[in-house]
């Protein structure tokens, strides 16, 4: 691989923001660069996050569902065994095809891949230090760049008294790669993050204990989702602790013992893993930009952009988790397509009111747009359709009745403001609301277009119709 | 007062249904449409929601298979002045939406001006001709999203009814002006001969003013006290001083300026007639703004003239005058509308008799003046004819007592009856 003189993009930050960005940059023409700390691309979403998760979730569910569903549907297995190594081989196995396959799309589509630790030295400059072991060309790299694409991304957060060991007290790092299922799991924190890998674990024979400081689960989730995901959880035998803090953690004995502070009462708890979930912070020490007076948001220590996603300092671009808004893997690539257009002069644009997210428990949880309450106190006019799955033939069938669709709807207009579902294959359903969000649909419309049957879609059509009914 | 809780009908072949969860504590203070309970039954799992804010006392545990219709809890229903205090939420929001152009204001403000717009919601708001800088932005870092922008569009009817008639729909006792207008237009709606009625929706501005009353009326403990007022002194008087006042002021001397004075001095005597019911609390002012209901072709106006015990006859002439002129050159502004403490309202213009005049909310008195007519009445003994006016003073009973609020009417009608003792303070 030969150095250019100059690069039209350089991005900083492999993840799916990153890529995303980058792959959009050369499709309008532009000499790309794209530089990731860790030996293998694709970020925390790929190596750390969304994809082993949901690779464990499955194969957890498909263990529970071997050990305590079949039954019902007449299949009688005997001996059902848990070999962990063998479902975490088949979740690196899962992450490392990803990671080529990236890799692979990277390398065809013609841009540079360098390996090392970046410092954004000028607003036209990014000097790179390689890894060691990389082998061919220079240790210290000087790249310089028309544009700069911050996309390095965030990292979990510790609580103070709770610094991450590795060993006891964990991030969601290690609760990816635990070698061994933990009798008692404590997981502070019960956002999709506590409560996804609390699922995992629980179905792997872990007890699992929640605690959360808020009075409400599944954070930015429409309360009424959030609340029949609790109570779903809660009768799976998750310990769920509501308005509860941390006081005090040790590690002693091999375990950690924690004491907690609920309203009127505390208790010691003691848990072989503390998993601390309490969200994420955006990473970007070392980056060299407060030097160069790239601005943040003094809140939130995220940087501050303008609508074509660029910092305070012209040249330099920044999106996803170290921006503002929700922290997802899908709100990162939309935003770094976009910044791409934006410096090709295009009209590069993200839809915020339909970013959807995702809680892959089970049942999954899922919502886009408006939530009730946040229609509530924006004081939107607005009326609610629902509708039960246990009202849908095919969620008979599965024998997954838990759950409904539920839509948040203008009023006056009838336009669709919010789509949200708890229940078998949500997170599959939520396209169709998200679409429906994009298009400007109305409540009307979606209880008029045929939804095939028997199927879990029904629900939405259903819940459509519901609206006026109300 | 109680209120029963009970198991909602959740199907016709529904009998019994299990109470899941509690989603509220014992003794907790619910708001009303607040999920209260979850119940499953093996259809469905409902969650169901207060029909009424008050003090939650469970009657059925959690776990218990209940029938239909069982009353599993009761909400005690507190006092109406209570609940704006305890209620966090509700109180929050009621503010809100009151404030709704203002707070909106406010987070415009906090977004990078010009900056911050997504490429879509600068198109659709350039196509729909929208002015971004009214519109509220929710977009991560205060981004203005094209939902925004939508969401502007939707609610500008509403928005637009607000802004033109903030305070009219108070201006209840004078409603026959918009009636009026309202039957003008239903009659020439009925051209056609077929039809015996017509079905219209209601105009924002009317949907907004029939909330406002309605909620002034459930919300308060109204009640109205009558009197009568011999005008024939202030007649007299108005004749004498027609010309000169005139002359010196360059405004002519009306009834209203009367009125309004002797209202001061009736709430100095009465303040709780000049105070708003606060939560808990009694807010009594120390000055005296007060509102004047004025009919116009636009509709109903209550504009405040502020401080009013702090001018004399000509000076509240002359607001009077100003705000006439401001309406009809549509000049109002939302200033002239806000902050007033007490209303007086003319339906004697449109020959009123006598009417009971719906509150001002948040205010707690409003004076209804009415028509002036030759009457027999006993004066010394003797039947004379006097012009007369029926007065009637509507006000909250939640914190004005009866005896406050004939004796702040007696005050006003005797400094109309004998203009002097206003010049005297007595």
């Amino acid at each position: 691989m030969s150095q250019k003189n100059t690069y039209d993009v350089v991005v900083i930050g492999s993840g799916p923001g990153g890529y995303a960005a980058a792959l959009r940059a050369v499709q309008l023409g532009f000499d790309t660069a794209l530089v990731e700390k860790e030996k293998t691309l694709g970020g925390v979403c790929l190596n750390a996050g969304c994809i082993p998760s949901k690779a464990l979730l499955d194969s957890s569910e498909r263990y529970h569902q071997a050990r305590h569903k079949m039954a019902a549907h007449g299949i009688e297995i005997k001996d059902v065994r848990l070999d962990l190594e063998a479902m975490m081989s088949r979740k690196s196995k899962v992450v490392e095809e990803l990671s080529k396959n990236l890799r692979q799309l990277l390398e065809n589509s013609k841009i540079e891949i360098i390996h090392g630790t970046a410092r954004v030295e000028a607003p036209d400059r990014v000097h790179v230090t390689r890894a060691g072991s990389t082998g061919a060309g220079d240790r210290e790299l000087i790249l310089p760049a028309r544009y700069i694409l911050v996309a390095t991304g965030s990292e979990p957060n510790s609580l103070p008294d709770l610094d991450f060991d590795g060993k006891h007290i964990i991030s969601s790092t290690e609760a990816l790669a635990l070698d061994a299922v933990p009798k008692r799991l404590g997981i502070v924190g019960a956002g999709y993050v506590g409560l996804e890998l609390g699922s995992v674990w629980q179905r792997l024979g872990s007890d699992v204990t929640v605690i959360e400081m808020l009075p409400q689960a599944a954070g930015s989730a429409d309360g009424q989702v959030a609340r029949t995901l609790m109570r779903l959880l809660k009768a799976q035998g998750m310990d769920i602790r509501l308005k509860t803090t941390v006081t005090q953690a040790a590690v002693k004995k091999n375990q950690v013992e924690v004491s907690v502070k609920a309203k009127d009462k505390s208790d010691t708890l003691s848990f072989d893993r503390l998993l601390v979930s309490v969200g994420r912070r955006p990473r970007l020490e070392g980056l060299g930009l407060e030097a160069l007076g790239v601005e943040t948001a003094p809140d939130t220590g995220r940087i501050v952009v303008d609508a074509a996603y660029r910092t305070s300092v012209e040249s330099i671009y920044a999106i996803g988790d170290i921006i503002a808004g929700p922290m997802l893997a899908h709100k990162a690539s939309a935003e770094g397509a976009a910044a791409a257009e934006c410096m090709a002069g295009l009209p590069g644009d993200v839809n915020y009111d339909t970013i959807p997210s995702v809680i892959y428990t089970s049942p999954q949880a899922a919502g886009a747009g408006m939530t009730q309450e946040a229609a509530k106190s924006r004081g939107v006019p607005f009326l609610t359709g629902i509708y039960p799955f246990s009202g849908t033939g095919r969620a008979r069938c599965l024998g997954e009745t838990d759950g409904f669709v539920k839509l948040i709807v203008h009023e006056t207009s009838d336009r669709i403001l919010g789509v949200h579902m708890i229940g078998p294959s949500a997170s599959e359903m939520i396209a169709e609301g998200v679409a429906a969000l994009e298009a400007g649909m109305t409540a009307t419309q979606i209880a008029r277009m045929v939804h095939s049957h028997p199927t879990f879609s029904e629900a939405v059509q259903e819940a459509a119709a519901a609206v006026r009914k109300n | 007062m109680a209120h029963d809780v009970k198991v909602p009908s959740v199907g016709e072949s529904v009998t019994e249904a299990l109470l899941v969860q509690w989603l509220k504590n014992d003794g907790d203070t619910v708001q009303a449409d607040e999920p209260l309970f979850v119940i499953e039954t093996d259809k469905v799992t409902l969650e169901v929601t207060a029909d009424t804010a008050g003090t939650l006392n469970i009657k059925v545990q959690e776990g218990e298979t209940v029938a239909i219709g069982t009353v599993v809890a009761v909400i005690e229903k507190e006092e109406t002045s209570e609940r704006g205090k305890k209620s966090g939420p509700e109180k929050k929001e009621t503010p809100e939406k009151e404030k709704g152009p203002k707070a909106e204001e406010k987070s415009q403000d906090a977004a990078t001006p010009g900056g911050n717009i997504s490429p879509s919601a600068l198109r659709l708001a350039e196509e729909k001709q929208v002015d971004l800088s009214d519109v509220t932005p929710s977009g991560p870092g205060g981004r203005i999203t094209k939902g925004d922008v939508l969401l502007f569009l939707e609610s500008s009817e509403d928005r637009a009814a607000e802004s033109d008639t903030s305070e009219p729909d108070k201006a209840e006792p004078d409603t026959p002006a918009s009636d009026k207008a309202e039957t003008d237009k239903a009659e020439t709606d009925k051209t056609d001969p077929e039809e015996r009625v017509t079905r219209k929706p209601m105009t924002p501005i009317r949907r907004k003013i029939a909330a406002h009353l309605l909620k002034a009326r459930q919300n308060t403990a109204m009640l109205t006290t009558f009197n009568e007022i011999d005008m024939s002194r202030v007649m007299a008087l108005r004749q004498a001083y027609k010309e000169p006042f005139r002359e010196k002021h360059q405004v002519s001397l009306g009834f209203m300026s009367f009125f309004i004075k002797a209202c001061i001095e009736g709430l100095k005597q009465c303040p709780q007639v000049n105070a708003f019911v606060d939560g808990n609390d009694i807010v009594y002012h120390h000055y005296y703004h007060v509102g004047v209901a004025i009919g116009s072709g636009k509709g109903l106006v209550v504009p405040v003239i502020r401080h009013a015990d702090h001018l004399d006859f000509a000076g509240i002439e002359k607001a009077i005058v100003t705000f006439v002129d401001k309406i009809e050159n549509n000049r109002l502004e939302l200033a002239d509308l806000e902050g007033g403490t007490f209303t007086v309202s003319n339906g004697g213009i449109y020959g009123s008799l006598l009417s009971t005049p719906i509150l001002n909310s948040p205010q707690s008195g409003i004076l209804g003046m009415h028509k002036i007519e030759k009457r027999p009445v006993v004066v010394d003994d003797a039947v004379v004819i006097r012009p007369m006016m029926y007065v009637a003073l509507s006000y909250d009973h939640r914190i004005v007592d009866g005896r406050e609020a004939v004796t702040c009417l007696k005050q006003i009608k005797a400094c109309v009856e004998n203009p002097e003792r206003m010049l005297l303070e007595v």
